[in-house]
């Protein structure tokens, strides 16, 4: 059964109808990341397919008001035509159906997120659906605001746990005139993450700074955009050798698309950026197939089986993501230091303990 | 533990030393850098460590006392006004650099470290954004509690968007560490969500922060104009230029003339509106967006455009701007500062009701502002001598910022609500808004001892967690247990 509430306040009446009768709810967007975490006790599923209007875009502003069912590629066309853009770019699913708010509530995000951040950074108000009928908002839709608590950032990565995400307020970006990126291919992962370093503590203002690891084979890429795109990749060319790619497009759709799997595991790891070459050699020696951003240290590592996974985990931890069908795994390995902290702010946000038990860290 | 025994437990905790309870030497703590309020506790305590803090906290919970954390004491919203049956909890004392982690780009503080410390030790290769005009003084554990901003956060962003982990004290003596160096710690972001909570969920005791490589190069230039309209503008034009400059600061003509008779940078006295504008990043995108910006002053009727030649030229710019809150002596002997945050475009409308209201009230206000995100800072000027004076200027400026929250904006862009705007935040926030703060609070401080009566407009108690537990039909059939 499907719950698809078509205002914010018949979000907080369905889900409190949904307490009171012990039904536990799973939050769904586009669809195209049910399956992360761990698996859901859910029995019903609150779809956000009816809020998916653009309620303001302020251009002159640079910010816009969005209910949580837009859809991620629809809603950056709108803001190209104003030469804008939210500087979110994570694979969108099947369809290009993911939603801004199913992005904001897995913390998703792509390449940009060098420059511009995660959902966390660029999201300034959030409007959210309690399991008690609350509908609650916090910050704004100005860029700077210290009023009240972020609420922004405690949703953001939550999983649908704590509340149904209804609308969000972002920060918008100017589209770069121009892009460029210099290319640097190594089958040596060692060489791969000197490169990466020198790259990230070079004072270039790259948009994107990413890696990629397949077949005993591996590319840094560096992009470059603004005013003077093409001439800073091809500075970055004279000084660390590489080659650069001007129509480079499809070179990051890739990057994106590796992200995610229909037939592999996927693990999200979080490392420091220090050891991005004990991770590409991991990645090697279990035949990982791996994008990430070098210079931040989150990567996605797609294992083929089951012990490849145990071992990149041993070292670096990490979260499950995708999955074939039928495997069964544990999405988050430990219990996070402040579990018992979290699952206090579980109790007071979902006090009736249905919104997606199960599939958090900590088995929330 | 009664309060005396409370004291003396202190006392062993943090030594004579460290323990502050002459009523004399309790004065120089009654206001942080909000003076219109004073209140002295009923201790200070000095802890040298963060198991000190710890010990503390802990005494204070067994006593059911409540405390407030102090960092520099430059907050602007009286954050960090002590509590009358409270003990004050000073971190000066913590300003350890713990490392500097240059390879991963992180460095972890003590909280009583300063912001400028933290740019010095990862100089010169490395800065740390977030730049509060205090930041020569004001402490990191501050700049936590408040999510600081500065001049250079539109392109840069806030502290929020710059500390990667946290050692946190919560308000029951437990110590727990929230994130790390490494980004998306599994769980939620209760970094994000400590951040901005302004001394209210706990007390940092370590803080790791990320840090960046300081651009290549700096351009920086101060336009010139007839009429804060003419400025903001140009403010409007390279905005939507799709330019993105690390600061855009305006100051009207009181603003000016303040500053310049302080500090004597050379501004101009005919000027209705200065405006400072810096880019930053790689040279050859910094060379042809500077040209545009002073073609899009031009554009906007600049009066005179000057482009820093130099670091000297540049710093004499900057002095200006980060002298206006003192300078504004010379005019005022007392004033009152407003934070309010309004979407750019509406700008100029707002600022013609600033105009209206100075006629109106008879009273001369100084507009400094982040031209960039909208955040202004109007200097309400009155004469303290005068009864009633006080109160007509905090009623004007509260004028301002509710013109601000119905343009869309905020009651507060960097200083914090704290004591100082808490009336305000029901313009901004619904009961059903402040009830989902109210959770997360409760979440961290169920007691309410952590600087309680800030922030939230009136008393809250938490009780205990809302709503009936029900066993969820899994539960029943024994398939699923609760965590």
């Amino acid at each position: 059964m499907i719950l698809e509430p078509a205002s914010y306040e018949e979000a907080g009446e369905l889900l409190k109808a949904s307490a009171e009768v012990a039904r536990a709810v799973r939050p769904v967007g586009g669809g195209t990341k049910l399956g992360w975490g761990g698996p859901t006790r859910a029995d019903l599923d609150v779809s956000t397919a009816s809020l998916s209007a653009i309620c303001e875009h302020n251009a002159g502003d640079l910010t816009a008001v969005l209910e949580a069912g837009a859809r991620l590629g629809h809603v950056q066309d709108v803001f190209a035509e104003a030469g804008q853009m939210l500087a979110l770019d994570p694979p969108l699913g099947a369809d290009d159906a993911a939603t801004i708010g199913g992005i904001v509530a897995a913390g998703d995000s792509g390449p940009l997120r060098h420059r511009y951040g995660a959902p966390r950074d660029l999201v300034i108000g959030i409007t959210v659906a309690l399991s008690d009928g609350t509908v609650a908002k916090s910050g704004g839709k100005v860029i700077k605001n210290v009023a009240g608590y972020d609420l922004g950032k405690l949703f953001s990565g939550s999983f649908g746990t704590l509340g149904l995400i209804v609308g969000v307020a972002v920060r918008l970006h100017p589209r770069p005139a121009t892009r460029a990126t210099a290319l640097f291919r190594s089958d040596a992962p060692d060489a791969l993450a000197r490169t990466a370093a020198a790259l990230a503590h070079a004072p270039l203002e790259l948009e994107a700074l990413d890696v990629r690891w397949e077949h005993g084979r591996g590319a840094v890429l560096a992009r470059a955009a603004g005013a003077a795109a093409l001439g800073r990749a091809e500075s970055m060319v004279e000084r660390w050798g590489g080659e650069v790619i001007e129509a480079d497009d499809a070179l990051w759709a890739s990057q994106r698309a590796g992200q995610r799997s229909q037939d592999g595991i996927v693990l999200r790891v979080s490392a420091l950026p220090a050891r991005l070459g004990r991770l590409l050699e991991v990645a090697d020696r279990t035949g990982a197939r791996l994008v990430g951003r070098a210079g931040l240290g989150v990567a996605w590592a797609t294992l083929p089986d089951v012990a490849a996974l145990n071992e990149v985990r041993r070292e670096f931890g990490g979260v499950v993501l995708d999955r074939p069908p039928g495997v069964e795994l544990e999405a988050w390995e430990h219990e996070p230091p402040a579990a018992t902290l979290m699952r206090r702010v579980k109790e007071r946000f979902d006090p009736a303990g249905i919104l997606n038990p199960g599939v958090f860290a900590g088995g929330i | 533990m009664d309060a005396d025994g409370l004291i003396g437990r202190l006392a062993e905790i943090c030594g004579p030393e460290g323990t502050v309870t002459h009523p004399h030497q309790l004065r120089t703590y009654e206001s942080d850098g909000l003076l219109q309020y004073r209140v002295s506790p009923r201790a200070v305590v000095l802890p040298s460590s963060a198991h000190e803090v710890r010990e503390v906290v802990r005494a204070c919970f067994g006593a059911g006392v409540p405390w407030v954390a102090r960092g520099a004491g430059t907050g602007l919203s009286g954050g960090a006004l002590p509590h009358e049956e409270g003990i004050l909890i000073v971190l000066s004392r913590l300003r350890r650099i713990v490392e500097v982690d240059l390879e991963n780009q992180r460095i972890v503080v003590e909280p009583g470290v300063t912001n400028l410390e933290v740019s010095r030790a990862v100089g010169p290769t490395h800065f740390y954004p977030p730049d509060p005009s205090s930041q020569v003084v004001c402490s990191i554990g501050g700049n936590v509690a408040e999510n600081s901003g500065g001049a250079h956060c539109f392109k840069y962003g806030f502290t929020t968007n710059y500390v990667t982990g946290l050692e946190v004290v919560l308000p029951d003596g437990e110590r727990v560490e929230l994130g790390g160096k490494e980004l998306d710690p599994p769980g939620y972001d209760l970094v994000g969500a400590f951040v901005g909570s302004e001394g209210t969920l706990g007390v940092a005791t370590r803080v790791t922060l990320r840090v960046v490589p300081v651009p290549e190069t700096v351009r920086t230039l101060v336009a010139f104009f007839g009429h804060t309209d003419e400025a903001g503008q140009a403010v409007t034009e390279i905005v939507a230029a799709g330019i993105v400059p690390a600061a855009i600061e305006m100051m009207d003509r009181l603003a000016i003339q303040a500053t310049e008779a302080a500090t004597h940078a050379g501004y101009r006295l005919d000027a209705g509106a200065a405006l400072i504008v810096e880019l930053d990043g790689p040279e050859a995108e910094c060379a042809s967006r500077l040209d545009e910006v002073v073609a899009l002053c031009r554009v906007a009727e600049a009066i005179e455009v000057r482009v820093a030649r130099d670091e000297i030229e540049r710093e004499l710019f900057w002095k200006a701007r980060r002298a206006a809150f003192g300078a504004m002596g010379r005019i005022s002997t007392t004033y009152y500062v407003q934070d309010s945050v309004l979407p750019r475009t509406r700008l100029p409308e707002v600022l013609r009701l600033i105009d209206e209201l100075s006629a109106e009230y008879g009273m001369q206000i100084a507009n400094v502002f982040h031209a960039g995100d909208g955040n202004l800072h109007p200097l309400v000027c009155y004469d303290g001598r005068t009864p009633g004076e006080a109160e007509r200027a905090e009623e004007l400026a509260g004028r301002i910022v509710k013109a601000c929250v119905d343009a869309g904006g905020s009651i507060t862009g960097e200083h914090g609500v704290g004591i100082d705007k808490k009336h305000y935040m029901p313009s901004m926030f619904s009961e059903p808004d402040l009830d989902a703060f109210q959770r997360l609070r409760c979440s961290f401080d169920p007691d309410g001892l952590a600087n309680p009566g800030k922030v939230m407009p009136t008393p809250r108690l938490c009780g205990e967690v809302p709503g009936p537990y029900r066993q969820h039909p899994l539960e029943r059939e024994g398939v699923a247990e609760r965590m």
